[in-house]
């Protein structure tokens, strides 16, 4: 299917079925995990097929988004290092935020926001699995103390992945023209030029 | 699960009112570690009234047997040998719920109704609420429960509600031999135990005392010992159980700080929209970009 030919491709379909699969879990995990977390959340079980099945459900797609998230980590680990500019980016942040983009420094592939987003992700499931790992009482028995503390870690780092995801998934809406990259990998070269203005001359040699 | 009771006064992850127009009397159960003899006619009554049939294990060489408590054992002895100043002491502790006033595994619980706690102080398991989670051992300081490798679901000692409930003792009372259990209100239970403390102090045991710790605001199964100043003589009975900061700072602060959170990310980003509208490329930019893709 040949859409713009003009476009830009920014994500092969490997890549973009790696995503979808990792964003799949993390929503199947953020909603049967909030279940057990608060009371007012306990509803949601239903969607599992009850308390008993979140329970046993949720584990399992732990463990999926882990594998899927660490593909995923290991295809953008190299593109998403902090280089100067992504700080220079970071701290004029609240300029974009506010709607102007006027003054932002040329950006690559990805924006320091989005390297920030990408780092802080990874290091939220590092610490979700682990911890998770800890609470898996069908399969793992360790020491109360220890449980006790992966408990805490479980349930605070869940609370800041659900915040850090919340915040990448209204990037995406609010910056128009970048949901199609996730749906079918290209974005027009006018939303490469103004969003990133190095990936675009990198892709195009403008 | 017994009958429906209306003297409920907690209820695992319920922010609503419970029922609770009944109001009973704080019952009990005292066990006098100075005058058991060991003889587990309370652990062979406990299987009997709760109909439960523990697997055959095998001995280790102690007389604890089974050796620890299981899904199918809510009671056992712990046998603790303590050689002190050339004599030996049998210190025999029946363990099992203690049945906190603060109960940490009905805090921990995120099913509900799957732990209540009744007017009178009992704390009960509802295995048909309970999803096996294990967050009950995860908060109980005196590790109790037990999770059923059949069905996944938390058992503990019951204080035979059901008995107690229609007026009568625990089973474990029931079958004592030597007065070493006791039941009654939570008052009369704490006077006999004076009386017991004061025969013992006078028989050598000055720091005789009641094991009814403040920690998880008292218990409703106390203990009177013949070292009240040294509990973990007893098997490692917990000189200070309390909830674990962890757990209190799991299912305490971060509850309502994590939903608040999480929810102000979501308005913040809702409102943010409302507010500035889409970011959206501008002609200008579409315009440079196509001249440039002609060029």
């Amino acid at each position: 299917m040949i859409r713009d030919p003009q476009d830009l491709q920014r994500y092969s379909a490997p890549e973009r079925a790696n995503h979808w699969v990792v964003g799949m879990s993390f929503i199947l995990l953020a909603l049967s995990g909030l279940a057990f977390f608060h009371p007012y959340f306990w509803p949601l079980t239903h969607l599992f097929g009850g308390g008993v099945w979140t329970r046993i459900l949720h584990p399992f797609i732990g463990v999926l988004m882990m594998l899927s998230f660490t593909a995923l980590f290991l295809r953008f680990r190299a593109l998403n290092g902090m280089a100067a500019v992504d700080w220079e980016w970071v701290r004029r942040a609240k300029e974009m935020v506010n709607g102007d983009d006027h003054n932002m420094p040329e950006q690559g592939k990805y924006n320091g926001g989005q390297k920030l987003m990408f780092w802080g992700a990874a290091l939220c499931m590092l610490l979700l699995f682990v911890s998770g790992i800890a609470l898996w009482r069908a399969y793992f028995t360790l020491p109360v103390e220890v449980v006790r503390l992966a408990a805490v870690v479980h349930a605070a780092t869940a609370a800041v992945m659900i915040a850090l995801i919340t915040v990448h998934v209204y990037a995406a809406i609010w910056v128009k023209g970048t949901i199609r990259a996730m749906w079918y990998g290209t974005v027009t070269r006018a939303w490469a030029r103004q969003h990133h203005r190095a990936w675009y001359r990198q892709m195009t040699g403008k | 699960m017994t009958l429906q009771t209306t003297d409920i006064q907690r209820r695992s992850a319920t922010t609503s009112p419970l029922p609770a127009v009944n109001q009973h009397t704080e019952v009990a159960k005292l066990v006098d570690v100075s005058a058991c003899i060991g003889c587990k006619a309370c652990q062979a009554a406990c299987m009997e009234w709760n109909d439960l049939r523990p697997e055959i294990g095998n001995t280790t060489g102690v007389y604890d047997n089974p050796v620890d408590l299981t899904d199918t054992a809510w009671t056992v002895m712990r046998y603790a040998e303590v050689e002190e100043n050339g004599t030996l002491q049998w210190l025999i502790r029946k363990d099992g719920c203690m049945h906190c006033a603060d109960p940490g595994c009905l805090r921990a619980c995120p099913a509900p109704g799957a732990i209540v706690q009744h007017g009178n102080g009992i704390v009960e398991f509802h295995q048909e609420n309970c999803v096996g989670c294990g967050y009950c051992v995860t908060g109980c300081p005196f590790n109790v429960p037990r999770i059923s490798k059949k069905d996944s679901k938390a058992y503990k000692c019951t204080f035979c509600s059901d008995r107690v409930a229609v007026g009568q003792a625990p089973v474990c009372v029931k079958s004592c031999p030597t007065g070493a259990l006791r039941f009654g209100t939570k008052e009369q239970m704490k006077d006999y135990a004076q009386t017991r403390i004061r025969d013992l102090k006078e028989r050598g045991f000055v720091k005789a005392g009641l094991y009814d710790p403040e920690g998880v605001g008292g218990t409703h199964v106390m203990y009177v010992l013949q070292h009240a100043d040294r509990p973990g003589l007893y098997a490692g009975l917990p000189a200070q159980p309390g909830i674990s900061p962890m757990v209190e700072l799991w299912k305490g602060i971060t509850k309502p700080l994590a939903t608040a959170g999480m929810a102000l990310v979501g308005l913040a980003a809702l409102f943010h929209y409302v507010a500035k509208g889409p970011n959206e490329v501008s002609k200008d930019s579409e315009k440079e970009a196509e001249k440039e893709a002609d060029a």
